[in-house]
């Protein structure tokens, strides 16, 4: 990674003793059809999330483990305000989702594990409409969207190319690059880095490690990778069947189960191996993972 | 309040960007798109033509030029109601909707982006279509008053946005179904405003269900300017029932949408591809 990128957020509340997250019983169920064949109701519900409580400070990174299917990114659209709510609370630096949802967009932004774009358009094409979105003025973008992609050390030859043409590594970089081009506060990354390369990897790693240390930003990092958790968070999460089982730092997440890796730890929490993905707890319906995995 | 609504605006314009890339970038599929209009609107077109080759009297001159402002306000209205459908169903496409929704830009000021965009690219193609297909006929239009036609489909504009955010819901809430679903709202203005044939000709239930379409009153004022020179002063009528569809369609349109935005954000509909 070349230089680091000043972000900082004027809009950031500033007493330090607001929780950038806080986050008490969330619940949201979907109603999902039963399969072909099922005996049974036709609808039957499903929680993706059971009663989530959790808080994060201003400037920490928390990682999140957890099964396809166990309500890692049904959190990170809650958060992101994507998915209302059915019960319980959560806000953002002090602003409900439900209720205060555009002063949330203005703090938060979020890199999936797709990295969606227009895929005719070009990366500065992507990241220039996008800015708009967020009230940013052509001058301004025309001077920071190079310097972010520079940042992620995205090749200043393919800035005008297609991203269809770009590998899912360098798209994932320009991810990267657009969400931190709105200057968030809180970064909601989930599974960054799945699929990618081991290089590309360690590129988009290094980068979410210079991002906690150089930037104003609080990140919550939803992952399968525990390595990726263990070496980029503060404290680990834990999250199964819509429950977050275990929020600690890793070193005390890994004593408390008497176990020396957070996979073991994984295991003795949930009672399943976090990269079998088979056993998620929905039998495996795609339809169903498709909407909260 | 200066600094949102400078934001808001902002926002608009990221709308009209966007769009303006995407016409660049698929610039081949916008030039075959544009000959299949021609070769759609001249199958009209040349209806007129016809009749007199089969023994029919008609004023074939009038009867063409009537086809061909049926023809282009059509297409007008088409692309308006695809671009506002698109506004989700082409997002989910390309799997941005879920970036779009969570930005901060409020949902008024993102369909209005892509309603001025819908419209503006759409007078562009009707100017282009109406003058291309008038080359393959010796039209004479002596008395044709341009502005005032230009004029009334402006002001129809809004109401086919309002009505085109309706449908633009649709995909919100059936990923499956929705653009679909538009195709029927469109298709059902096409029978009963009078697009090739006077209302007149029309079942009294159908009449009567062409005066709250403002296609009826954006042809019937077209073809009074351009057939027969009527100015802006004798449009009152179709102007007025313009402005009125529109403020009514308008904040209807914006009701549904959010409403099924809600629907879409309770039952995780918005990141669904399809």
């Amino acid at each position: 990674m070349s230089q680091p990128v000043p972000v900082l957020n004027p809009a950031v509340p500033d007493p330090p003793a607001t929780l950038a997250v806080d986050v008490a019983g969330l619940r949201k169920e979907f109603r999902r059809k039963a399969p072909r064949g099922a005996t049974g109701p036709r609808r039957r519900k499903v929680d993706a999330l059971a009663g989530v409580t959790f808080a994060m400070t201003r400037g920490e990174t928390v990682a999140i483990l957890g099964q396809n299917g166990s309500g890692k990114s049904t959190l990170v659209r809650v958060l992101s305000t994507l998915l209302l709510p059915d019960g319980g609370s959560a806000a953002v630096f002090g602003h409900d989702v439900r209720r205060d949802a555009r002063a949330v967009r203005r703090l938060v932004n979020r890199v999936s594990v797709e990295a969606s774009f227009f895929k005719k358009m070009s990366a500065v094409e992507n990241l220039s409409y996008a800015a708009r979105f967020y009230g940013m003025p052509p001058r301004r973008t025309r001077e920071r969207i190079p310097r972010i992609l520079e940042g992620v050390s995205f090749p200043v030859a393919r800035r005008g190319e297609p991203m269809e043409n770009l590998s899912r590594g360098m798209q994932q970089k320009v991810a990267l690059a657009r969400a931190l081009l709105t200057a968030p506060v809180l970064l909601l990354l989930d599974e960054p880095t799945t699929g990618l390369d081991p290089r590309s990897k360690l590129e988009v790693q290094e980068f979410i490690r210079e991002i906690r240390d150089t930037h104003d930003a609080t990140i919550l990092l939803c992952t399968h990778d525990l390595a990726e958790a263990e070496a980029l968070a503060d404290r680990v999460g834990i999250i199964d069947r819509g429950l977050l089982l275990q929020l600690e730092p890793p070193a005390r997440l890994k004593a408390g189960y008497g176990v020396e890796s957070l996979e073991q730890a994984f295991f003795a929490a949930t009672g399943r191996v976090l990269a079998d993905d088979t056993e998620d707890g929905n039998d495996g319906n795609d339809d169903e993972r498709d909407v909260f995995a | 309040m200066m600094t949102g609504l400078r934001a808001e605006l902002i926002g608009v314009a990221g709308v009209l960007e966007r769009n303006l890339y995407l016409t660049k970038r698929y610039f081949w599929w916008e030039v075959a798109f544009f000959v299949w209009t021609v070769a759609n609107t001249l199958t009209i077109v040349f209806i007129a033509k016809g009749i007199e080759a089969g023994g029919g009297t008609i004023d074939v001159n009038r009867v063409t030029t009537s086809l061909l402002i049926g023809a282009v306000i059509w297409a007008y209205l088409g692309i308006v109601f695809e671009f506002l459908t698109e506004t989700v169903a082409w997002e989910r496409w390309e799997g941005t909707i879920e970036y779009t929704f969570m930005a901060p830009l409020s949902r008024a000021a993102h369909l209005a982006g892509s309603a001025a965009h819908a419209v503006l690219y759409g007078l562009v193609r009707a100017v282009l279509l109406f003058a291309v297909v008038a080359l393959f006929f010796d039209l004479s239009m002596p008395r044709a008053d341009f502005v005032t036609a230009l004029v009334v489909v402006l002001v129809a504009s809004a109401s086919f946005a309002g009505i085109g955010m309706m449908t633009a819901v649709l995909p919100l809430i059936s990923p499956e179904k929705g653009a679909q679903l538009g195709f029927v709202v469109q298709g059902m203005m096409l029978v009963v405003s009078g697009v090739y044939y006077p209302v007149d000709v029309l079942p009294e239930w159908m009449r009567w269900i062409s005066t709250i379409s403002p296609a009826t009153y954006a042809l019937s004022g077209s073809r009074d300017a351009i057939l027969d020179g009527a100015g802006l002063g004798s449009m009152g009528s179709e102007l007025l029932a313009l402005a009125v569809i529109g403020l009514v369609s308008l904040p209807i349109g914006l009701a549904l949408f959010a409403a099924g935005e809600r629907y879409a954000k309770r039952h995780g509909k918005l990141k669904r591809s399809g």
